[in-house]
C-alpha cells in the first residue's frame, strides 16, 4: 500500500521538479524541462487558443445572433451542435494534417472549427430565451432590428454566449494539447515526444495542462457572473449559478 | 346510476383545535381551528389569499403536518395511519390536476386501485364506470391527458379521486384555471353527481359566489387561519357574524340571497284573472280580493294578455281595452334573482308570474321581494337544492 | 514506469505500393485492401464508449436519486465533476497513469468522469423539471416518496435524461479517440499509426463520426420507443 503510494508522489514530484527545474533530456545531450522552455510552450498554446477563440467568436456570434433574432435557425443550431460533439478533435487535426499540411494556420484553422458549435449553440438559445413579449413590446415601441439585438437580445443572451465561450474555451485549450501533432509546439510538446521528455515530462506538461485548463474555466465562469445583468441574476439565482462554480462563501441554496 | 347511491360509504370530519405553525412564522397559518362537516355534506373552506384555507385542507391528509390540535375522519385520528396509507383513502383534486403525462387515462384513474392491489378487471370495471359516471367517452381511457382539453382533463382528475371510493374527498380551487363558462357547467354536473354520491367534501375556494354556489356549509377564514363563521349559506347571507364576514360576503348579500331562490317559493301576490266578457260585477268582486288594484286581462287558458284599463270596466261587460302589455312574464321556476333582473329592465311595477302551463299564477314586484328579504327563510336553500330539481 | 503509447511519427504506408499510396492521395483500392485492419480499432472503441457511458450513467443514477431527496448534495457533486470535466482529457489520461498504470483502466477511469457530469445533470434536471402540481397530485393520492420518483419522476425525466445519454456518447466518442495517450486502443490509435496519410485518416476518423452518429440515432429512437406519450399531441 505504502509503496505506490509513495511512487505516487514520487512521480509527482519528480513531474513537478521538472516544470521548475532543467535536466538533461531522456534522450541525452538536451536540456529539458524549467520555466523557461515551459514558459515558451504556454505561451505558444496560449496564443493558438486565444487567437482560435477570438477569431470563432468573430465568425460565430454575429451570426448566431442574427439568427436567433429572426428565430430561423433551428436546424442549424442543433445540427452544429450534434456535428461538433460527433466529430473527435483528433480525427479532425489529423484530417488537416494530412490534407492541408503542418503548421500554425492549419492548427488555428482546426481550433475554429472546434470552438464555433458551442459558440453558435449557446447565442442562438440565448437569444431564443429571451421572452418573445419583451421583443413584442420593444417593437410596438419602435425600435429597429439592429437596435433591439444591440440593447435587448444581445445583453439578456450574454451570459448564454459566456456559457458558450466557456465551453468553446476549455475544448480549445484542451485540444491545443495535441497541436504538436501539427508541428506547433504548446504544451502538447513534451507529452508526445517521451523520447525526449520521459514519462516525468509528460506527467509535468501534463499537470501544467490541467492547471491552465482549471484556470480558464474558472475565468470564464466569473467572466459569465459578471456579464449577468442585475436583475436577471435575481429573477432566476438557481438558473444563473447552475453550470460548475466553486463554492463561494455565501453557498446558494439548490433551488 | 351504479351501486354508489345505495350505501353512502361517506364519513363525517372533524378539525378539532387545529393549529398549523411554520418554523420561524410569528402567527400560525391555522390557528385553532374547530368546526364539524357531517357526513356527506360539502364544507367549503373561503377566504382572502393567505388565510390558511388550503393550508388546513391540506393537514386533512397530512400533505401539511398538524403542528397542534387534531383531525378526525370517522372519529378516527388522521395521524393513526402512515401518511401514505391515510391518503389512499381520502381523494385528492387540485386545481392544476397533476394527471401523469407519461400515462394513460385508464392508467392515471387506476392509480390508487393499483396501489391498493386490484386486480385489472376489477380495475378495468372500475374505470368504465367512472368515465361513464363524469360524462366522458369509453375510448377516453387509451388516450393520453395532454389530448384532453381542460375542462375533460378536470373531470377525469375527479373521476381519479373517486376511484377507490374514498369516504372523504378534498377539493383545491377545483375549478379556478377553467374558463367561467366550462366552470359552471363543472359546478353543476358536480353537484348532480354529489347529489348521488353524497360524499364528505372539503372544498376550497376563493370564490364567494362558489363557495355559496357549492356548499351546504360555509367556512370563512381570516388571515391568520382564524375561523370567522360557519354557516349555511342562507343563514352566512342573512346573519353575517362580522364587520369580516358581511365585507367578504358582500355588500350585494341581498342579492346573493336571490340566486339561491326560485319564483315559487316566496309568498307572491294574488291578481285577478278576468277574462273577456265577465260580468264587471263579478271583475269588480275579484279584484277587492287581489292584492294589485289592476286586473289582469286572460284567454280562456289562463293566459295573461295585459293588464286591464279603468275603461275595460266600465259597461255591463269587461272589454279587451288593455291599458299596457302583461310584460315581463316571469315563471315559477326562474331564480329570484334572474327574475329581478327582467323587472327591473321593464319600465312596469308588476311582473306577471306564470306556471308550466303558462297560466298567471300571481304577481311579482319589487315589493314582494324586499317582504321576502326581510322575512326569515322557512328552510335554508343551497346552491344544490337548485340544481337537483 | 514510462509509457510509450505513441508510434513513430513517420510516414509508414503499410500494404499496397502503388502510386496513389506514395504520392498521398485519397486511394479507394487501398482502404478496400486494408479495411480489416480497422476493424479491431473500431471494436475497441466502441468498448470505450459503450463502457464509460453505461458506467457513468449507473452512478450518475445513484447520485441523482440521492440528491433528489438531499438537495445539499447537488452542488458538491457538480462542482466535482465539473473539475473533472475541465481537465483536458490527454492530460487527464497522464495524471492517471502514475495511479492506474497504462491501458484501459486509466482510459476508463477518465472516460468515466466525463460522462457524469453531463448525465448527472441531465438526469437531476429532468428530474427538477417535473412540475410541482404533479409531485403534489402523486404524493396526495398516497404514493410514497420512492414510488413517486421511479413510477413518475424519473419516467417523466426520460427525455432530458436521453438527452444526456446522447451529448454524453457523443462527447466519448471524441474523446475515446485520444485514449491512445492512456495506452488504450481505439480509433485514434489507428490515426496516429499515420497521421499523414489520407486514406488512413479518412477512414479512421470517418469511421469515428459514423460511430458518434449511429449511436446517436440508437439513443433517440430508444427514447421514442420510451416515451409513446409525447407522439400524440392534442
Amino acid at each position: 500500500m505504502i509503496a505506490p503510494g509513495l511512487a505516487f508522489l514520487g512521480d509527482f514530484g519528480e513531474a513537478i521538479k521538472f516544470i521548475f527545474q532543467e535536466r538533461e533530456s531522456v534522450s541525452g545531450g538536451v536540456q529539458i524541462g524549467g520555466i523557461p522552455e515551459l514558459a515558451g510552450f504556454t505561451a505558444t498554446h496560449m496564443y493558438v487558443s486565444l487567437a482560435a477563440l477570438a477569431i470563432a467568436a468573430l465568425l460565430a456570434i454575429p451570426l448566431a445572433l442574427w439568427l436567433g433574432h429572426l428565430g430561423r435557425g433551428d436546424f442549424i443550431a442543433t445540427a452544429t451542435s450534434n456535428v461538433g460533439r460527433a466529430v473527435p478533435s483528433l480525427a479532425l487535426l489529423a484530417f488537416f494534417i494530412s490534407f492541408v499540411g503542418l503548421g500554425y494556420t492549419n492548427v488555428i484553422f482546426v481550433l475554429v472549427l472546434l470552438a464555433i458549435p458551442p459558440l453558435i449553440t449557446n447565442t442562438y438559445v440565448g437569444v431564443r430565451q429571451v421572452d418573445r413579449d419583451t421583443v413584442d413590446a420593444a417593437r410596438g415601441q419602435g425600435l429597429t432590428g439592429m437596435e433591439i439585438v444591440r440593447k435587448i437580445e444581445l445583453p439578456l443572451a450574454l451570459p448564454s454566449i459566456f456559457a458558450g465561450m466557456r465551453t468553446s474555451a476549455v475544448n480549445v485549450v484542451a485540444t491545443a494539447t495535441i497541436a504538436p501533432l501539427a508541428n506547433v509546439q504548446t504544451l502538447g510538446e513534451p507529452i508526445i515526444t517521451p523520447q525526449t521528455y520521459g514519462f516525468v515530462g509528460q506527467l509535468g506538461a501534463s499537470i501544467l495542462v490541467a492547471v491552465i485548463t482549471l484556470l480558464v474555466d474558472f475565468l470564464f465562469a466569473r467572466l459569465q457572473r459578471a456579464v449577468t445583468p442585475e436583475g436577471v441574476k435575481l429573477a432566476r439565482p438557481a438558473k444563473a449559478r447552475r453550470r460548475f462554480s466553486f463554492p463561494t462563501k455565501r453557498s446558494p441554496k439548490q433551488a | 346510476m351504479g351501486d354508489q347511491s345505495d350505501r353512502s360509504t361517506a364519513e363525517p370530519l372533524e378539525f378539532r383545535e387545529v393549529t398549523k405553525r411554520y418554523p420561524g412564522a410569528s402567527k400560525p397559518a391555522v390557528d385553532k381551528l374547530s368546526l364539524e362537516v357531517p357526513a356527506g355534506e360539502i364544507c367549503v373552506l373561503v377566504g382572502p389569499s393567505g388565510c390558511g384555507k388550503t393550508t388546513a385542507m391540506r393537514m386533512v391528509n397530512r400533505m401539511n403536518e398538524i403542528t397542534s390540535g387534531d383531525i378526525l375522519l370517522g372519529g378516527r385520528s388522521v395521524k393513526d395511519r402512515k401518511p401514505a396509507e391515510l391518503r389512499r383513502e381520502i381523494g385528492y383534486v387540485i386545481q392544476h390536476i397533476g394527471l401523469f403525462p407519461h400515462w394513460t387515462i385508464a392508467e392515471n384513474i387506476a392509480t390508487v386501485p393499483k396501489l391498493q392491489g386490484w386486480d385489472k378487471a376489477r380495475i378495468a370495471a372500475r374505470v368504465e364506470e367512472l368515465l361513464d359516471l363524469i360524462g366522458l367517452p369509453a375510448d377516453t381511457s387509451s388516450r393520453y391527458p395532454s389530448q384532453l382539453s381542460g375542462g375533460q382533463r378536470q373531470r377525469v382528475g375527479v373521476a381519479r379521486a373517486l376511484a377507490c371510493d374514498p369516504p372523504v374527498m378534498l377539493m383545491d380551487e377545483p375549478f379556478g384555471a377553467i374558463d367561467p363558462i366550462n366552470r359552471e357547467r363543472l359546478q353543476n354536473e358536480f353537484l348532480r353527481l354529489q347529489a348521488e354520491l353524497r360524499k364528505t367534501i372539503v372544498f376550497v375556494t376563493h370564490d364567494i359566489d362558489e363557495a355559496i354556489k357549492m356548499g351546504d356549509r360555509i367556512a370563512i377564514l381570516q388571515e391568520g387561519g382564524k375561523l370567522a363563521q360557519y354557516a349555511p349559506p342562507a343563514e352566512l347571507l342573512m346573519y353575517p357574524a362580522s364587520r369580516f364576514v358581511e365585507d367578504f360576503v358582500g355588500s350585494d348579500r341581498a342579492l346573493k340571497r336571490l340566486a339561491l331562490q326560485r319564483v315559487r317559493d316566496i309568498d307572491l301576490w294574488k291578481a285577478a284573472a278576468i277574462r273577456v266578457g265577465t260580468p264587471v260585477t263579478e271583475a269588480r268582486a275579484e279584484l277587492e280580493d287581489a292584492d294589485v288594484p289592476y286586473g289582469m286581462l286572460v284567454d280562456e287558458n289562463g293566459r295573461p294578455k295585459g293588464w286591464l284599463s279603468d275603461r275595460a270596466m266600465t259597461g255591463e261587460r269587461v272589454t279587451d281595452d288593455v291599458r299596457s302589455p302583461a310584460h315581463p312574464i316571469v315563471e315559477l321556476d326562474d331564480v329570484l334573482r334572474d327574475a329581478l333582473a327582467d323587472l327591473l329592465s321593464s319600465e312596469t311595477r308588476y311582473g306577471a308570474v306564470v306556471d308550466k302551463n303558462g297560466s298567471l299564477a300571481g304577481v311579482l314586484s319589487l315589493e314582494v321581494i324586499q317582504h321576502f328579504l326581510h322575512a326569515a327563510p322557512a328552510a335554508s336553500p343551497t346552491g344544490a337544492d337548485l340544481i337537483s330539481e | 514506469m514510462i509509457g510509450l503509447p505513441i508510434a513513430q511519427l513517420q510516414i509508414e504506408k503499410p500494404g499496397g505500393a502503388d502510386d496513389c499510396v506514395s504520392s498521398n492521395g485519397f486511394c479507394p483500392e487501398w482502404i478496400a485492401e486494408n479495411i480489416d485492419r480497422y476493424w479491431t480499432p473500431l471494436l475497441e472503441h466502441v468498448y470505450l464508449t459503450v463502457a464509460p457511458v453505461a458506467i457513468g450513467f449507473a452512478i450518475s443514477l445513484a447520485l441523482a436519486s440521492m440528491a433528489h431527496r438531499r438537495r445539499w448534495l447537488t452542488g458538491p457533486v457538480i462542482a466535482i465533476s465539473g473539475i473533472f470535466f475541465a481537465i483536458p482529457s490527454v492530460a487527464a489520461f497522464f495524471l492517471l497513469q502514475p495511479l492506474t498504470g497504462l491501458g484501459y483502466t486509466t482510459a476508463m477511469v477518465a472516460l468515466v468522469s466525463y460522462t457524469l457530469l453531463i448525465i448527472f445533470r441531465n438526469i437531476t434536471d429532468g428530474l427538477r423539471n417535473v412540475p410541482a402540481e404533479t409531485r403534489d397530485a402523486a404524493l396526495g393520492q398516497g404514493l410514497t416518496e420512492r414510488q413517486v420518483l421511479y413510477r413518475v419522476e424519473f419516467p417523466m425525466a426520460v427525455p432530458e435524461i436521453m438527452a444526456g445519454l446522447r451529448i454524453a456518447t457523443s462527447t466519448t466518442v471524441g474523446l475515446a479517440a485520444l485514449a491512445v495517450f492512456a495506452g488504450a486502443g481505439g480509433l485514434g490509435a489507428e490515426i496516429l499509426v499515420d497521421k499523414r496519410f489520407k486514406s488512413n485518416v479518412v477512414v479512421a476518423g470517418g469511421l469515428a463520426v459514423l460511430l458518434a452518429a449511429a449511436f446517436d440515432l440508437m439513443i433517440l429512437g430508444a427514447q421514442r420507443a420510451m416515451t409513446p406519450w409525447r407522439r400524440s399531441r392534442a
